[in-house]
């Protein structure tokens, strides 16, 4: 009997349940185009999740900038509005995110995704639109080849892989080891691009190990790293994974060098440490931004992030704020050719102002020449004794 | 031959953590036929504490030791009592679902609690290097070792020569027969799952020493290839366990040093895949037919 | 569970004498249905041409006609056959990976470009069509060799095989590019270059040639041969079935359709990564199974709709979902194990034939009271 009732119950929940969200997407649909007071830019990126972390630093960049502009006044007198999605970094999360942003909240312009693959699929599903994308942070080679409507603000993988190798070269390091993710885009783009340029300066590669994700133990691989006795070590990979790797090299005594790309960021200092401050001597990475790269525009912004969320901002709060700033440039150039927001001319204007645009960024200054990615410069950033970030060299793009 | 020591270590380290968690996987299941899903997530538990206790509260490793091993005891025993405990004469297949829905629960609870983000464990002791002859080892890698063979000879006694281990045994021959022998059968296991959380426990405190973080998805990936060691050892048996669990983290040693490290965990499963279909009771497994 | 099916039926049966039911036909059954299924086809279709739904809206839709086709799909192996399959999402990866790579050769070949999909001719029909049933036939394969070691076991054993070889499954997506040598899934950067050519027709479509194959086969001898071995299968192999054929053709059959659904879903989506296909894909169209209630197709498709657009609906409480779909696993095995509508199915038919027949729940009970049997009332 009883079961009987509980369906009964359960379907008349689902049914009114279906109505309410029916009657809800009939609600909030057909509000595409512009309203004339405010300007409508979405934010997207995992929010929850595995990789929330990145995602919110970006958002949190990404919104502090577009405050201080209206605070400003404004784009062409017009506020700029947010629209904050979740992709919790995955491909259909990102894709439904998008789809409601676009026809939902009615934006014309987007920062994000984030992440890799969600960015690609954010990137397929806005060619159709030309909707302009400016992804903060996705680095892999693909994400801006879809159409002339998608950019980012962050070098690639190849290009850092080449940045430190060249820093290898210059350093004098004859050998060097990698030891990198394997079934990650980041690590493998940015180790095969680093082992490329190492050989052609005459630098051996000892020994390229690899791991996967969920790996704990590196033992094995660093025993017959070591084993080759290099120079350096490369970890291209996020601070989680390294921190580990040094700490367990430290222990089975290894007391070179290691080099690392824009992953290390917040590996010391952050919410937590990763390694022991002891142990993160000889360590090089290159990077966008850093709190100690004391030029005036990052002051102001680490300042001004500081007191917006209390805490010190990392690489990708910075590239986010870059991402708004880049985002904003595009959509100055369309607000000032007086198009009608949500036209096609209109997106054509940002995407064609992004494009031309050279924008004064906290990680340096951005250009596009011709395709989506940015000519700009890079730090290389080490450890000082007690773990805190030191600029060690900044290299021009 | 520095080398070869080495990675015998590295080896012989990997195994004792696997061994040590498939002890905990045996128990439970060569009493109450449960594979306990929530098993390694019960060890991300217990190196979350040991992170709670020494990062944020400031206090002593050994104060951290103690009261992991004791957060997981209390747990595991909680988990039976909520979760298993109602579903004792259900089908297999019911209590199997609960299982991942604990282990779920516990891996996206903490992920609530503590963020996605992996936390970092301090070191317990400031020594990190040991120097032995020409070859300079890792302390954890050593403690490692030595507290799994510990471990191992306390279970076996406790289970063979004493009194609460002999109602394990007889709870787990028979659940009816054994309460007729006035063996409170609801304690005993009980007391099985509060040994084996134990254990993990002491599982969590060794692998936070050497891998010195706790993130919320750690227990999965550790959970299925100690799961995996226990079955190749024949489930349900001790020194199956340990066997199983090193030659699952020997395994791994030599695909990663050979430098395929990439089908490594590929490796393992299909290990476990040809034990099943050749020998499914595992190594040391005694065969049990089913009766209609 | 079969035995608490008669409360449903007994009304009708308890009364009258049975020569005086009147029944439909079966032609006239299915016809009936198909009108239906064809109904609700073009007035979806026609409400996206339209713009009554938007695209947000439909590609939501896909998905949850994607994810109704793998909750249906799996529910055979578990719900029908009885077996607990951990590695669901690994089938559907296969299928996924198969038909997008076929489409996405096959149309370099034949010189068709991704707009033509959008447009749709009837070669990018014809090359969508083949690439699902290449997906299928790959995702069977799949579980053909999945199954023949894995269903000698039994429930845990069952279970944990299945979930080493979806593992197993992934990591040969990650890394089998590098063994051959050529490029084909793309490795951890994904799978990019597929066209998308789902819509809401063709995963529609296939929801209902899915859910008529699976309803068809569990009526014919094959099904009751399927059920017996869950219901016993120590009671079914004495009375003649062949339990490993049965077993094996259940379970190639819910791996084919959760390729069809790869299939489907690369073609939303446009991207696929071998990461997506986890453990916890798997479990997420596990609790939609257990939830609707193992062995009920209407369950599955419900619950499957119910999941998958209610945190689109409530986003702002996507931290939660992972931990109220543990809490709802939990709370269910333990209070209401054969799911929310056990292996109860909607029978439209049987409705109509009630109807027919004036056999209305309020009739029933008065009846049930003019007998003088205190029964309760029905709704409680």
């Amino acid at each position: 009997m009883c079961e009987n009732v509980s369906r009964r119950q359960f379907l008349q929940a689902s049914a009114l349940a279906m109505a309410g969200l029916g009657l809800a997407g009939c609600g909030n649909g057909g509000t595409e185009g512009g309203d004339a007071t405010e300007i409508k830019v979405g934010i997207l990126g995992p929010h929850t999740g595995d990789n929330s972390s990145y995602g919110l630093a970006c958002k949190n960049g990404a919104q502090l900038y577009f405050d201080q502009l209206n605070a400003d006044g404004g784009i062409n007198g017009k506020q700029v509005t947010t629209f904050v999605y979740d992709d919790k970094g995955d491909a259909t999360e990102a894709v439904n995110a998008y789809n409601s942003l676009v026809q939902n909240d009615g934006v014309t312009a987007i920062v994000g995704a984030v992440l890799t693959v969600p960015s690609i699929a954010v990137a397929k599903a806005s060619v159709a639109d030309n909707m302009p994308c400016v992804t903060p942070s996705a680095t892999a080679a693909d994400v801006v080849t879809f159409g002339d409507n998608t950019f980012r603000t962050c070098v690639t993988d190849p290009v850092q892989g080449v940045v430190m190798a060249d820093f290898a070269a210059e350093q004098g390091y004859k050998n060097v080891a990698t030891l990198y993710k394997t079934g990650d885009d980041y690590n493998e783009g940015v180790n095969a691009a680093f082992c490329e340029e190492a050989e052609a300066k005459g630098i051996t590669i000892t020994s390229q190990q690899s791991y996967s994700d969920g790996d704990v133990d590196f033992n094995t691989q660093l025993t017959a790293i070591i084993a080759t006795n290099p120079d350096a070590i490369l970890l291209p990979n996020y601070y989680q994974e390294d921190g580990m790797i040094v700490t367990q090299a430290r222990q089975q005594g290894y007391d070179k060098v290691f080099l690392g790309v824009d992953g290390w960021s917040g590996i010391y200092g952050g919410p937590e440490n990763y390694a022991d401050a002891a142990d993160l001597h000889d360590c090089y990475y290159c990077c966008a931004f850093s709190v100690s790269n004391e030029t005036e525009v990052s002051k102001a912004f680490t300042e001004d992030y500081q007191e917006a969320y209390g805490e010190a901002p990392t690489n990708f709060c910075a590239l986010g704020y870059d991402a708004a700033m880049t985002v904003a440039a595009g959509l100055t150039a369309a607000e000032e050719a007086g198009l009608e927001a949500g036209s096609e001319d209109y997106k054509q204007a940002v995407i064609d102002g992004i494009a031309s645009a050279t924008v004064e960024g906290v990680t340096g200054t951005i250009s596009y020449d011709g395709t989506g990615d940015p000519v700009k410069s890079s730090l290389i950033l080490t450890f000082a004794e007690d773990g805190s970030e030191k600029t060690f060299d900044i290299i021009e793009a | 031959m520095d080398m070869f020591l080495s990675q015998m270590l590295n080896g012989l380290q990997l195994g004792s953590i696997y061994a040590l968690v498939a002890l905990g996987y045996t128990m439970v299941y060569g009493i109450i036929l449960l594979l306990n899903f929530a098993h390694g997530d019960i060890i991300m538990v217990g190196a979350y504490v040991s992170w709670l206790v020494m990062a944020q509260l400031g206090l002593s490793p050994v104060v951290a030791v103690l009261l992991s091993v004791a957060a997981c005891t209390l747990v595991g025993v909680l988990i039976d009592k909520v979760a298993y405990a109602p579903l004792r004469n259900a089908p297999r297949l019911s209590i199997l679902i609960t299982a991942i829905g604990v282990s779920y629960f516990l891996e996206n609870g903490a992920q609530l609690v503590f963020g996605a983000d992996a936390k970092r464990v301090p070191a317990f002791t400031d020594l990190q290097t040991i120097q032995l002859g020409g070859l300079s080892l890792s302390f954890p890698a050593v403690a490692t070792v030595l507290v799994t063979i510990v471990a191992t000879v306390a279970l076996t006694l406790l289970v063979q020569k004493s009194k609460l281990g002999k109602a394990m045994r007889a709870v787990s021959e028979d659940m009816g027969a054994a309460r007729l022998m006035g063996i409170n059968v609801n304690s005993t296991i009980s007391f099985t799952f509060a040994v084996g959380s134990a254990l993990a426990g002491i599982g969590a405190v060794l692998y936070a020493m050497a891998y010195t973080q706790a993130s919320p998805t750690m227990g999965m990936m550790l959970g299925t290839k100690a799961f995996v060691a226990a079955v190749l050892g024949g489930i349900g048996s001790i020194p199956g366990a340990v066997v199983g669990g090193l030659i699952v983290g020997f395994a791994e040693m030599v695909v990663t040093a050979l430098g395929l490290s990439v089908w490594k965990d590929a490796v393992v499963f299909l290990l476990l895949i040809i034990v099943l279909v050749v020998r499914p009771t595992g190594i040391f497994g005694r065969t049990m037919s089913e009766k209609v | 569970m079969t035995e608490k099916r008669p409360i449903i039926s007994a009304g009708g049966r308890g009364q009258g004498a049975p020569d005086a039911r009147r029944t439909l036909p079966m032609p006239v059954r299915y016809a009936i249905n198909a009108v239906l299924v064809l109904v609700i086809l073009v007035v979806g279709e026609l409400m996206i041409d339209g713009g009554a739904i938007t695209r947000y809206q439909s590609t939501v839709l896909e998905q949850v006609g994607i994810y109704i086709i793998l909750a249906v799909s799996l529910n055979i192996a578990t719900g029908y056959l009885g077996q607990l399959p951990l590695g669901h999402a690994g089938f559907m990866s296969v299928g996924a990976y198969g038909c997008s790579i076929f489409v996405i050769h096959m149309s370099e070949a034949l010189g068709v470009g991704a707009r033509d999909f959008v447009t749709g001719t009837p070669v990018t029909a014809a090359l969508v069509l083949g690439g699902l049933i290449v997906g299928g036939i790959c995702a069977a394969v799949a579980g053909l060799i999945i199954g023949i070691p894995a269903l000698r076991l039994k429930g845990d054993y069952l279970a944990i095989i299945t979930l080493a070889f979806a593992e197993i499954i992934r990591v040969v997506m990650l890394n089998i590019d590098g063994v051959l040598g050529i490029e084909l899934t793309g490795g951890a950067a994904g799978l990019t270059g597929i066209p998308s050519y789902s819509s809401f027709l063709l995963v529609f479509g296939c929801v209902a040639l899915v859910c008529f194959l699976t309803h068809t086969m569990m009526k014919s001898r094959h099904g009751r041969a399927i059920l017996a071995i869950r219901d016993n299968e120590i009671a079914a192999e004495a009375t003649g079935v062949n339990t490993t054929y049965y077993k094996t053709l259940a379970f190639v059959v819910s791996a084919f359709f959760a390729g069809v659904a790869g299939g489907l879903y690369a073609g939303c989506i446009g991207v696929l990564q071998p990461a997506y296909f986890g453990f916890m894909k798997s479990i997420e169209i596990l609790v939609m199974v257990v939830l609707g209630g193992m062995g009920s197709m209407l369950g599955s498709a419900l619950s499957a709709t119910v999941l998958t657009i209610l945190p689109e609906a409530l986003r702002a409480f996507s931290e939660y979902r992972m931990i109220a779909y543990a809490v709802v696993l939990i709370l269910v095995m333990i209070f209401r194990p054969q799911g929310l509508l056990g292996s109860y199915d909607f029978s439209l038919s049987r409705v109509i034939e009630r109807v027919m027949n004036r056999d209305f729940p309020w009739t029933r009970r008065a009846a049930r009271a003019d007998a003088g049997k205190e029964v309760g009332d029905d709704g409680r």
